[in-house]
């Protein structure tokens, strides 16, 4: 069991999300940045779909009520298990009674608490996700708040001492910017895209979109200068899935994420594909970022390295787990 | 080229649907035209025959359009938009026979506090779009936006009224509403910007119940006043 000793607001519980039930309006939420959860899972050799904390503000300080293996994955931040540092991306085992501080992130902006078995809140529509809207998921369909305690699914391996490459460190970011400054993201053109004058075509893949503070889980809303229509359009309400960016009356884009409303009706001008969604989750309020037009082979291909990434992690974990539990095995069976 | 040519000419005329990809793993089918309950039931034959597609995951159907999510991306996009244009030009409406909801509304106080701007829209008397109002049967086009939330067809267009220009910040759940030439009910309590003219205690979305939302596409509702408050 895990007890919350602090948090703040934006705080959930998130797993991999809750397909299947946008057609009666509750959208998918899940966590930003599902290759940072996949991550802490292979490390912990527990399901893909196991649930973690995500965390968006710091600091978040939580007690281990019973012997626990964990990794914090998603960001690179000052962690400390009973006040002694320990890394992000690798695998601890915390004590009875040890608390874990996780600070604020240096690299990236959502960090994943991950146990070993999972956090179990109870599945409600298939997923352990926090619902905020709909107020069901996760912990009684709220954020997080001090004094919440958590169970963990059974899980009685305690194995440490390994950890995982950052993905953001093996998969380089495509563009051309090194200081890490700009995000690049590739987009192909959605629906509407031909109903915008040539000189928005030209300003969507050139300028550099910064990411306001009106930006959460639901969307990012980019300033930057107006993106125009040819002619103004009424469209009828159309499903809505995460990467697809709209533009309202205003013209400044809005990137629909995790927890977007399933139905909407401004015009859709591109959609992130789905392999750098990601580098969004991890993008904070005040960066800038940059589209780069792609096609559907593209798009489609884009998520091969992230496959690969993940094999491969999954593979090394493996074996360093298989010979580490031999080790322990030979040693109590030398003490036998 | 040349088949590409005549559909875009019948898109431009109105008469050709648009199918769209929405990134690599959701394809959008939007009806050409105006609404219609016809084009609506079309899309709902739609969505019926796309189910039987081993690569659909999701189905979202809105109003008059369908959006299909896949399980994998596509490799033939094109093949898919065929089979989709294929199936609309040669499928028949579907009818669902939904069932029949009466609901009753407590109309106008402070939870149907627009009620006087709606008239005053109107140029009726508040007791005349309460009237207008229940004298309508209303079909569930699509669910959508919020858990639960029905976009309702059928509202008379005497009373249809622009949505508001400053939302409402805290509207219930249960909060009978006018939003455009569309009727519902706010299934959240929070910041809604269609106008408020009653208020029904129905839950239209329990995540515990089986089906967990109260309204199916093709249910039809029909008002009844429960109490009138002016």
């Amino acid at each position: 069991m895990i007890t919350i000793l602090e948090t703040s607001a934006l705080n959930t519980v998130q797993d991999l999300g809750r397909p299947g039930y946008r057609n009666l309006g509750v959208g998918s939420s899940g966590v930003m940045d599902p290759v940072a959860l996949q991550v802490g899972n292979i490390l912990l050799a527990n399901q893909p779909g196991d649930a973690c904390i995500e965390l968006q503000t710091y600091p978040f300080v939580l007690r281990f009520e019973t012997a626990t293996s964990f990794t914090v994955t998603g960001i690179d931040a000052d962690i400390t298990l009973d006040g002694r540092p320990v890394l992000p991306w690798s695998v601890e085992t915390a004590a009875a009674g040890q608390v874990v501080r996780v600070g604020p992130p240096r690299k990236g902006a959502r960090g994943y608490v991950c146990v070993a078995g999972g956090i179990d809140v109870p599945v409600v529509l298939g997923s352990r996700s926090t619902q905020l809207r709909g107020g069901f998921g996760g912990m009684d369909g709220r954020p997080l708040e001090a004094g919440d305690t958590l169970t963990i699914a059974a899980d009685s391996t305690l194995v440490s001492g390994y950890g995982a490459c950052p993905p953001s460190a093996i998969m380089d970011d495509l563009g051309d910017s090194s200081d890490g400054r700009v995000i690049n993201l590739r987009a192909i053109p959605a629906t509407d895209y031909a109903l915008f004058t040539p000189e928005s075509h030209e300003r969507l893949w050139t300028a550099e979109w910064r990411i306001t503070p009106q930006s959460n889980r639901v969307g990012y809303r980019l300033s930057g200068e107006a993106l125009r229509l040819h002619h103004p359009i009424e469209l009828r309400s159309y499903g809505i899935v995460p990467g697809i960016v709209q533009v309202p009356p205003a013209g400044e884009p809005i990137v629909q994420l995790a927890d977007a409303n399933t139905a909407g009706g401004y015009p859709r001008i591109a959609t992130v594909i789905e392999a750098d969604l990601w580098r969004l989750g991890q993008a904070r309020i005040g960066a800038r970022i940059r589209f780069h037009e792609c096609s559907h082979q593209q798009g489609v291909a884009a998520m091969d390295p992230i496959r690969s990434y993940l094999d491969n992690l999954r593979m090394m974990v493996t074996h360093y787990r298989k010979s580490a539990q031999r080790r322990n095995g030979a040693k109590s069976g030398d003490k036998a | 080229m040349n088949t590409d040519l005549t559909r875009e000419t019948k898109r431009s005329a109105g008469i050709a649907p648009t199918i769209s990809m929405i990134g690599t793993r959701a394809m959008l089918f939007e009806a050409p035209g105006e609404f219609t309950m016809a084009q609506q039931r079309r899309i709902w034959a739609l969505m019926e025959a796309a189910q039987a597609r081993p690569d659909v995951q999701e189905l979202i159907p809105g109003v008059t359009n369908l959006m299909l999510v896949f399980s994998q991306p596509p490799e033939q996009p094109q093949a898919v938009a065929d089979w989709l244009r294929h199936a609309w030009e040669t499928l028949p409406e579907r009818h669902i026979e939904g069932r029949l909801f009466e609901i009753g509304v407590r109309y106008g106080g402070a939870l149907g506090e627009d009620l006087a701007a709606v008239a005053a829209h109107a140029g009726l008397s508040a007791q005349d779009v309460i009237s207008i109002h229940h004298g309508s049967e209303y079909t569930v086009c699509a669910i959508g936006s919020a858990p639960g939330f029905g976009y309702l067809h059928g509202l008379d267009p005497r009373i249809a009224t622009p949505r508001k220009a400053v939302p409402s910040l805290r509207m219930l759940a249960g909060t009978v509403t006018i939003g455009g030439a569309q009727a519902g009910i706010s299934a959240l309590t929070g910041p809604n910007g269609w106008n408020s003219i009653g208020y029904t205690e129905i839950c239209q979305f329990d995540p515990h119940r089986t089906p967990p939302a109260l309204f199916a596409i093709g249910d039809r509702i029909r008002f009844y006043p429960e109490s009138i408050e002016l």
